[in-house]
């Protein structure tokens, strides 16, 4: 309705100039309200958080210049790198158990049959849950106290069985979310090339290394880098499951990162090493992108 | 479209307006707290309404989120009116500046100078007064009267020193079966500042300096105390489940009846006694050879820095610590009055137990330290670390690395 109102008004204005610059304006137009979101919600936040970095800044009153210090003052911080120490090895560990949980799935329920339906929906239904919802019912499901499953996995026992529980909590949640994704990418493939491959006699193994992996490659970027980028900035689950215990053995970057904000009320070195995460995430990103991106697209 | 904006934009500055010139007739002041203090928030904010023109708003957070909500509101500048908080972070929030300077007008209080001192002391920052006590709790021991019993103790003969508490509690383990004797919060910081530092002050011994900037956690009545309760738990006496107990199910394990004798808030004995089907009994806790001495722990309260109803926020500070107050409110629901001259009241008098808790505030201490919660009740604060080890590690290596570790996050 707005369009057919207010496109002869702009043609009026803008007819001297031709078609083009019409055409052009139109699109700023339209690209107007996501650039505007992006820069009040993205842009803006993150140029703040930049400055913020280098400035020592009180929740109230004036913030002074006092760069570099917020980067320097965490150094022999043992919290700090002991918890990159750890967000470092749990990136590693969920990347590998997760992206195979989620290829597993997707190619369980890749072909249709009967029942296929129903497994899909079983496997992406716990992406339904919110994460934090999801972190409290495994929290219940794991107490001591009031949980059935209290002796088997303690999310305070131990290190290992702390980890364990927040591994089994994010392969629980976001398995069949990475599996719908590699299954749009599965299904994209051409049953052509399959039909082609089996011509030749190609048996399973060989149909999925130089079929199926090649041409998904761009979909395992993808979830790749979402599974990395969600590990590095993990949070949720261990500050409701094991609030980072015991003794430290969970506490990840996100969580020292708030504790520097929230606890200490330091918001300059919290913005300082939140900078210093979103480097390395980037980084991280493009090396990532670089060595999975499709050779063969133009 | 334009039009609306404009009329939007209209609308917000009025609204704006209207706020700031909100001082003179009746306001509504709003009044922050955490959940462990909603009730009496609550009951003062009910007493105040009932007599008073302008009305409190009382909000509830979860504890643990608390202080993150209050350090995001003072970022956007939207504080509440009044805001309470647990008494040791009062420091650290009067040197940020969140709440407004009160010097001159809790000066000019006719019962200024009978205000628990040890709070009073906490709300100040620079000689400045930014706070006034809200609620108080204190450590005390509380033990199972009818366990004593049967283990053949005599009920009303209470431990007078750390070493017979240890004794007591080790005759009530021998009755076996589910009961303990005795439990603590073996992976809570702020449990264990509670109930463990007052061992340690009875016995004249201390944890920080006096502007808490430097720990002493590693002098000789502090290693005392975790040797014993060390002990307790090794020999089965502490129940198990002690070593990870993070606080949420602490007063549970106390309501079960299982446990001889154990420190808690002094606030628990109403809340155990309304259920339990077993008497408690109440005692100071005391150092390894005698003394007694407390904590006195609680909320403090001060006036929010970006309040537009200030006048009105500090007529219901004023009144809350009024005789009024004090004694219809909270001495009335069996809490600690706040001023030291009204422990004797007509309601506490009518239970011993309440006039021994009211008694124990002038013994009693509120440690002060900017970084404390940083430092002692933060899930990852160096003093967790340094009591794990204490009491379940390598003892002499966490008290002496504890110290360091804590002095660093004190002076921070």
């Amino acid at each position: 309705m707005t369009t057919t109102v207010s496109r002869p008004a702009v043609a009026v204005r803008a007819a001297p100039a031709g078609p083009r610059r019409r055409r052009a304006l139109t699109g700023l137009l339209y690209a107007a309200p996501t650039a505007f979101m992006v820069g009040a919600f993205f842009v803006v936040p993150l140029g703040l958080v930049a400055w913020m970095s280098l400035h020592r800044w009180p929740l109230l009153g004036v913030p002074s210049l006092n760069a570099p210090a917020n980067y320097t003052g965490s150094t022999g911080d043992t919290l700090l790198t002991d918890a990159a120490w750890f967000t470092a090895r749990y990136t590693v560990i969920i990347t590998v158990l997760l992206f195979t949980t989620a290829l597993g799935m997707a190619l369980l329920v890749q072909r249709k049959r009967p029942g296929t339906g129903l497994f899909r929906t079983a496997f992406f239904l716990p992406a339904a849950v919110g994460f934090a919802s999801a972190s409290l019912l495994f929290l219940g499901l794991l107490s001591a106290e009031i949980g059935p499953f209290g002796g088997v996995v303690s999310v305070s026992g131990s290190a290992t069985t702390a980890l364990g529980a927040a591994i089994l909590l994010v392969l629980w949640r976001f398995a069949g979310f990475n599996m719908l994704i590699l299954l749009t990418g599965l299904q994209a493939i051409p049953t052509e090339v399959y039909e082609a491959a089996k011509l030749d006699g190609a048996g399973r193994w060989q149909t999925f290394t130089h079929i199926t992996l090649p041409l998904l490659r761009a979909t395992i970027a993808l979830v790749l880098t979402l599974i990395v980028t969600g590990s590095l900035l993990a949070f949720d689950q261990f500050w409701i499951l094991t609030r980072g215990g015991p003794d430290n053995s969970t506490t990840s970057l996100v969580m020292v990162i708030y504790r520097k904000a929230f606890i200490e009320l330091d918001l300059g070195s919290a913005a300082a090493v939140s900078v210093v995460l979103l480097i390395v995430l980037v980084a991280v990103s493009l090396v990532q992108l670089a060595v999975l991106r499709d050779r063969s697209a133009p | 479209m334009k039009r609306s904006i404009a009329a939007v934009l209209l609308m917000t500055g009025v609204a704006g307006c209207g706020g700031q010139a909100a001082d003179d007739g009746p306001a509504t002041v709003t009044l922050w707290t955490r959940a462990a203090t909603e009730t009496v928030s609550k009951a003062y904010a009910e007493a105040y309404n009932a007599t008073h023109e302008d009305t409190v708003e009382v909000t509830a957070y979860p504890n643990e989120e608390y202080p993150a909500k209050l350090a995001s509101a003072a970022g956007a500048k939207a504080l509440p009116d009044l805001f309470a908080a647990d008494v040791v972070f009062a420091p650290q929030y009067a040197s940020q500046g969140l709440w407004l300077d009160i010097t001159d007008r809790f000066e000019a209080l006719p019962v200024a100078g009978k205000v628990a001192p040890a709070h009073v002391r906490n709300g100040t920052w620079e000689g400045r007064h930014y706070a006034v006590p809200h609620t108080i709790d204190m450590s005390v021991l509380l033990y199972n009267k009818d366990l004593y019993t049967r283990a053949g103790l005599d009920p009303d003969k209470p431990p007078t020193s750390l070493t017979e508490f240890a004794a007591q509690a080790r005759a009530v383990d021998k009755l076996g079966g589910d009961v303990n004797g005795t439990y603590f919060g073996g992976n809570c910081g702020g449990c264990n500042v509670f109930t463990l530092w007052p061992s340690v002050w009875a016995a004249g011994g201390d944890v920080m300096n006096d502007d808490g900037t430097a720990s002493t956690i590693n002098g000789p009545e502090m290693a005392g105390v975790f040797a014993l309760y060390r002990q307790l738990f090794d020999e089965g006496v502490a129940a198990p489940a002690s070593k990870d107990e993070a606080g949420p199910t602490w007063l549970g394990a106390l309501q079960s009846g299982n446990i001889g004798i154990a420190p808690a808030p002094s606030v628990w004995l109403g809340i155990i006694e309304e259920k339990a089907d077993f008497a408690l009994g109440v005692a100071p806790i005391s150092g390894l050879t005698g003394g007694e001495s407390t904590f006195v722990g609680g909320d403090a309260i001060g006036v929010g820095a970006t309040s537009k109803h200030a006048g009105a926020a500090w007529d219901f500070l004023s009144w809350t610590l009024g005789d009024e107050a004090q004694i219809e409110v909270i001495a009335k629901g069996k809490g600690v009055p706040v001023r030291t001259d009204l422990a004797a009241n007509t309601y506490a008098t009518a239970d011993p137990r309440v006039v021994t808790i009211n008694s124990l505030m002038a013994k009693g201490r509120t440690p002060y330290a900017k970084n404390f919660n940083a430092t002692y009740n933060d899930p990852q604060s160096p003093w967790i670390a340094t009591f794990r080890g204490a009491l379940f590690g390598d003892a002499t290596a966490s008290l002496t690395d504890g110290a360091s570790a804590l002095t660093a996050s004190l002076a921070k």
